[in-house]
């Protein structure tokens, strides 16, 4: 019997390898991925592609000029105006994706840490904001910061102001304020997802091994959890450096920011080469500073060791 | 040198509770410095309770525990002078070898050269030389073990705790790390108390064990003691296979009980602790290793005749079910090979032998 079955499965070899590589995970893997992976390379790629061959390209007045030039990249990087505005943009993007992860942190080791039995009722209650569209709660924050907003109300009904302040709204300060409330959900799911994955053991061992709360979390937990609060900076940081609804609605002249200067390119200014040029140098600005921001935080968290 | 006299860790009617259920039922126990004690017991006894208020990752709801004449109320873990082996080794993921064993060194600040000293021993004393750079997660179980049990040896502990540190290994893995674990305590001279629900392991590693059940701590010996002369019924069947035998109580004289049974007949025997004759009824127990099979015409002094009702084989022992006329279930019989126990057709009738300080009287 067992030699009959060898001697089929032998001469069956080639066919079978064949047809388990179909059935194999690989396989399967591949095929699951297969149609959100085709979508992605169309809907993202393309796009792209079609920004960078645009970047190199001239206007002229309603048509493009296609011969290659550099033109648009000199625009983008020397012109002060583009600077200010990508260097304005940059800042606004890290101080939010600092101040947003540093917001998050602490809820999301809350959840995970002492949550209980409640961790999925706290993670229901933090998308709770996402229940109203983004431009209300844009508009909510207007009402906050604005000259007769609650904040000015609340000044100077507690006598610590005597007139309204304009200082609050149409600032970079405000579109910073906005940014990270808009936020901080999103980043308090990597964080927590992490946080979870962290072995409650080691913490003991780290606390048996003589350390106290803080440098067990500074030794065990921070490090351990790296990977979420990566994950957190760069889901803020990359998108809100292309943010322009925000610094539109709350961020007045001085909030201004590249994504702005982009629209207005593609838009009334009828100049799409600049503006794809000015789309790829921040592209490739966001993605030195994110991996900058990356290796110094694994760099930081290191030296705890 | 250790001082085997020193009591190292005094625990004092020590009560964990949580709600109306108690993990750890007026423990009172004295370990001295230098043993190495195990917590016997099945899951849920109260053996890991007992350890993690030691190691203070628990603190007792009543009672206290000292640790080297020092009480050690509201200590937290980080401050006490033991260290732990983790029943999942709880190797750190993101550092190396010996970025592991140095991590409670750091704080000490103890400089560099003298670090790297005190690593490269305690790798050495574990076999694992020369493997500092290895990643954590490039480790076999058995090597992870290891590191877990340098990583507690370098910080000196007064006395180590380990929890089910072999549980995770293979058996033969297991039993030489067993061995080693034994010899090496002998070599630190450090008081190790290990929990396990092992009973071989307990018996193989112990200088004496702790036997728990239900949060109580039932018997305190060394484990021939425990093996030979358990106080009840409960701790016997734990310890291993025991025939349980009814007896009735005929007198009580002191530290002894004479009982009559009706296939061992009359015998003495030394009286258990906490032993309660109710109704003139008593139990006594034999270990089926402790009864021999006499084969043709071998004769001993103290004997009884069966039959043959089941045989199981394992290899370098036979295990076989006898049938005893007046006992109301059969005893069980361990024997080896040597002689054809293995061949014993089933009915066959044969003869036990027996030393009557084998049996030995239990409390319920």
């Amino acid at each position: 019997m067992a030699a009959a079955a060898e001697g089929i499965s032998a001469t069956r070899a080639p066919g079978a390898r064949s047809r388990s590589y179909l059935q194999s995970d690989e396989a399967k893997g591949y095929t699951l991925i297969s149609a959100p992976f085709l979508y992605a390379l169309a809907m993202l790629g393309l796009p792209v592609v079609v920004v960078i061959a645009h970047s190199f390209w001239t206007q002229t007045y309603l048509t493009v000029d296609r011969t290659l030039t550099l033109e648009n990249y000199r625009q983008a990087i020397f012109e002060p105006i583009y600077q200010d505005l990508l260097f304005r943009s940059l800042w606004i993007s890290f101080t939010v994706s600092v101040l947003t992860v540093a917001l998050a942190y602490p809820i999301a080791y809350f959840i995970s840490f002492h949550g209980g039995r409640h961790k999925n009722l706290w993670l229901f209650v933090i998308t709770v904001p996402f229940w109203t569209s983004y431009l209300l709660r844009v508009m909510a924050w207007k009402v906050v910061l604005g000259y007769n907003g609650v904040l000015n109300s609340a000044l100077m009904g507690t006598g610590l102001t005597s007139e309204p302040s304009t200082a609050f709204l149409y600032n970079s300060t405000a579109v910073m304020i906005t940014l990270t409330h808009a936020w901080v959900a999103f980043a308090i799911l990597p964080i927590f997802v992490s946080l979870e994955k962290v072995d409650r053991t080691l913490v003991e061992a780290a606390t048996d091994l003589g350390d106290g709360p803080i440098r067990s979390f500074l030794r065990v937990t921070l490090p351990l959890s790296l990977p979420g609060v990566i994950a957190a900076l760069l889901i803020v940081m990359i998108p809100t450096v292309g943010d322009y609804v925000t610094p539109k609605m709350v961020g007045g002249t001085d909030g201004v920011m590249i994504a702005n200067a982009i629209q207005a390119q593609f838009g009334r200014a009828m100049n799409k080469p600049l503006g794809a040029a000015l789309s790829v140098t921040t592209m490739i600005a966001v993605c030195l500073m994110a991996g900058g921001t990356v290796l110094a935080l694994r760099a930081a968290v290191r030296a705890f060791r | 040198m250790p001082d085997a006299t020193r009591p190292m860790i005094e625990i004092d009617t020590v009560t964990r509770s949580y709600g109306d259920f108690h993990a750890l039922d007026r423990a009172s126990l004295t370990i001295k410095e230098g043993e190495f004690f195990s917590l016997l017991g099945p899951s849920g006894c109260g053996k890991t309770t007992l350890l993690r208020l030691i190691a203070g990752f628990d603190q007792p709801t009543s009672g206290s525990i000292a640790i080297d004449g020092q009480p050690m109320d509201g200590i937290p873990a980080n401050a006490r002078p033991t260290n732990m082996v983790f029943q999942s080794y709880a190797i750190f993921p993101h550092l190396k070898v010996g970025e592991n064993v140095a991590y409670g060194l750091k704080r000490m600040k103890l400089g560099a050269a003298e670090e790297k000293r005190r690593v490269d021993e305690a790798l050495s004393m574990v076999s694992l030389a020369g493997l500092q750079n290895r990643g954590a997660t490039e480790l076999s179980g058995g090597q992870r073990q290891r590191v877990a049990l340098a990583r507690a040896l370098v910080m000196r502990p007064k006395v180590l705790l380990l929890d089910e540190p072999l549980s995770a290994l293979d058996k033969k893995l297991r039993e030489q790390m067993q061995v080693e674990l034994r010899r090496l305590q002998k070599a630190v001279g450090i008081t190790f108390i290990l929990v396990t629900h092992d009973q071989y392991e307990a018996l193989a590693m112990s200088d004496r064990i702790a036997v728990m059940f239900g949060g109580r701590i039932a018997q305190v010996a060394t484990p021939k003691e425990i093996y030979q002369k358990p106080v009840n019924r409960q701790v016997a069947d734990f310890l291993g296979g025991m025939n349980f035998i009814k007896a009735d109580l005929v007198e009580e004289n002191g530290d002894s009980i004479v009982v009559d049974t009706a296939a061992f007949g009359r015998v003495k025997t030394d009286r258990p602790r906490a032993f309660a004759a109710k109704d003139r009824e008593a139990t006594l127990g034999i270990r089926p290793e402790r009864l021999r099979v006499l084969w043709d015409d071998a004769t001993a002094k103290h004997e009884i005749a069966g039959t043959v009702v089941e045989r199981h084989y394992f290899g370098e022992i036979t295990h076989l079910v006898v049938d005893v006329p007046g006992m109301e279930k059969p005893l069980s019989v361990t024997e080896t090979n040597d002689f054809g126990a293995d061949d014993l057709p089933l009915g066959a009738k044969i003869r036990l032998g027996y030393d009557p300080d084998a049996l030995v009287a239990l409390a319920d």
